[in-house]
């Protein structure tokens, strides 16, 4: 079972949930910058949450399947289209063998996932299959996926073979068939600009002058072009300290907002370095990640501030959505 | 209401607050030296021996160690205050790491490294600005254990404490675009070792046969926060023939 790679994208990779464990010998997590929809998209296709997908960014990758596959699409909207026809993401779609995926212009969104029942058959790197790109491990030979690539992937399991058939003979045809219900996607977000961005305090706050710290709360931010998986430079009201501090090194995580002297603040993301010595003035809550994650450049952003029991419980929210997402999916495949 | 703000904890000095929803940042000082550093030693052994459920991992660094854990467990699917549950955790552990700080025995970990030539281009450079000759430079860098505080910026890179003042160099005002990886080098009173190939600003005075960041390893940085590093000159067969003893296994 394979997928093959026609054409590449602007950036698409293999991702799951990060390397963890690592970051005390210097290694960076990695792991899919919208996690919540790459879970999504792995529990669509009865996968294991944790299974890698492929992460395809703003400009997607054109990609044939070898054989049939149960497959689902979440994350941005990247106008997804099977052997020319428009398929909708967040739900189960069935895939015959010889058949083609493209992307179009993105609709909304900067990051969609790929899953495929089964999930992808490549081998873990410390405990994990995401591409870290820097130091050239994980992933597909440690590389953004590139034309001529081909992607293994496991057989579809035996149990999803019912549900593959209902969806086909619900759709009457067969490359393309899609659910006719997907996921609640009040579940996710949605868009606006500037999209408001949940924070707590960082736990620097207290050093930035109180102009910066009035600003930082009135003013939106522009994502730069200058920005990556490891972090997106922001553009907007330039912050400063109160006075010079020196900042001992210490450990920055996905979402941390750091500021260098120059000013201009730094939202870290899933490639971040595992410390760091700037001022942290906030760290953006896990909720809001998946926002954070589907900005593009030149989106903008506006900073909002939330208690910690407030974050936690949006935490635990989120958790129960995902739950959600599988008692459905449960319900659905068993009939 | 949980306060924000940082908490004292029952040991003096220490100090834990949140770094957003999923992290907690346990404060053992506010400058670096070897005590505080003992401490944050401590702690992380008694961390990685009595791992709690819905810890993730913890990194440490010249004061703190950050502890990852994962709210949803924590709080028994949203039952509990996470953050209370994890800082309960963490109270308990402390006057554990108090008792331990002083025992733990620190391990030495000899690197040996070319010096000068192909593998150190500014070995000439660090000399001339310290008034020294490059024998002079390669005796004190030798001569110095070296106190790996942390590991961060790069898989594998040590943040080593106690070089000479007689041998600092300011770093190159036009960064190379590449250094090879397991080159030795210093940047104004630090010294340090680049474990992969990445564009970098140190002075470089040497370079090590020995692989800092092994990915298939069982631990996959050579050196851990708290190992006391010791450099030996070798000469160029030695490291060549190092070299060739790694591609062979």
């Amino acid at each position: 079972m394979s997928l093959k790679i026609i054409s590449s994208g602007l950036l698409t990779t293999i991702q799951d949930l990060g390397r963890h464990g690592y970051q005390k010998e210097g290694i960076i997590v990695s792991g899919a910058m919208d996690s919540f929809a790459l879970r999504a998209a792995n529990v669509l296709v009865g996968n294991k949450e944790t299974e890698a997908g492929i992460e395809v960014t703003l400009m997607g990758p054109k990609i044939k399947f070898e054989q049939q596959q149960l497959i689902a699409i979440t994350g941005a909207d990247l106008s997804p289209k099977i052997d020319g026809e428009p398929v909708k993401v967040w739900r189960p779609l069935f895939v015959e063998a010889g058949s083609i995926l493209e992307f179009g212009s993105p609709r909304s969104g900067c990051r969609a996932y790929i899953a495929v029942a089964g999930g992808f058959d490549i081998p873990q790197v410390m405990g994990s299959s995401s591409t870290y790109l820097q130091a050239g491990l994980g992933g597909l030979h440690g590389k953004p996926l590139q034309a001529g690539d081909t992607l293994p992937c496991r057989t579809l399991p035996d149990t999803l073979e019912p549900f593959l058939r209902s969806i086909i003979q619900a759709q009457n045809k067969n490359s393309g068939a899609q659910t006719n219900w997907s996921v609640d996607s009040s579940l996710y977000f949605t868009y606006a600009e500037p999209q408001p961005i949940r924070v707590l305090k960082g736990p620097e706050y207290g050093l930035f002058s109180a102009q910066s710290q009035q600003d930082f709360w009135r003013m939106a931010y522009q994502v730069t072009s200058q920005s990556d998986r490891m972090g997106y430079r922001l553009r907007g009201t330039r912050l400063s300290l109160a006075e010079q501090t020196n900042i001992l090194s210490s450990a920055v995580t996905f979402g941390t907002v750091q500021v260098p002297a120059e000013g201009y603040p730094i939202v870290l993301l899933a490639d971040h370095q595992t410390t760091g010595g700037y001022p942290r003035i906030a760290q953006v809550i896990t909720a809001d990640f998946s926002k954070l994650a589907q900005l593009a450049p030149r989106n903008k952003l506006q900073f909002k501030e939330v208690t910690l029991e407030e974050a936690q419980s949006l935490y635990i929210r989120q958790e129960k959505s995902i739950e959600k997402i599988k008692g459905a999916l449960q319900f659905k495949t068993s009939i | 209401m949980i306060n924000l703000e940082k908490e004292q904890s029952k040991i003096p000095a220490v100090q834990l607050y949140p770094l957003g929803d999923a992290a907690v940042v346990v404060e053992f000082g506010n400058e670096i030296s070897e005590q505080t550093h003992k401490q944050v030693r401590a702690f992380s052994a008694y961390l990685q021996q009595h791992p709690f459920l819905g810890l993730i991992e913890f990194v440490p660094a010249y004061t703190t160690v950050t502890v990852y854990y994962n709210p949803w467990v924590i709080s028994e699917r949203g039952n509990l205050n996470p953050y209370t549950k994890v800082t309960g955790f963490l109270q308990r552990m402390l006057p554990f790491v108090a008792d331990e700080a002083e025992n733990a025995a620190p391990r030495v970990v000899e690197i040996p490294v070319a010096y000068g030539g192909e593998h150190g281009p500014d070995l000439e450079f660090v000399a001339k600005i310290n008034e020294l000759s490059p024998e002079e430079v390669i005796a004190l860098h030798t001569q110095q254990e070296y106190l790996v505080y942390m590991i961060g910026f790069a898989p594998g890179f040590p943040y080593l404490g106690g070089m000479n003042k007689r041998i600092a160099a300011p770093r190159k005002e036009t960064p190379r675009l590449q250094i090879p990886a397991g080159s030795v080098g210093i940047a104004g009173e630090q010294t340090g070792i680049y474990p992969i190939q990445t564009p970098g600003g140190w002075q470089l005075i040497g370079c090590t046969p020995v692989p800092l960041f092994t990915p298939q390893g069982t631990s996959p940085s050579l050196l851990q926060a708290g190992d006391l590093v010791r450099f030996t000159a070798i000469t160029e067969e030695a490291y060549k023939e190092r070299k060739e003893q790694r591609h062979e296994s």
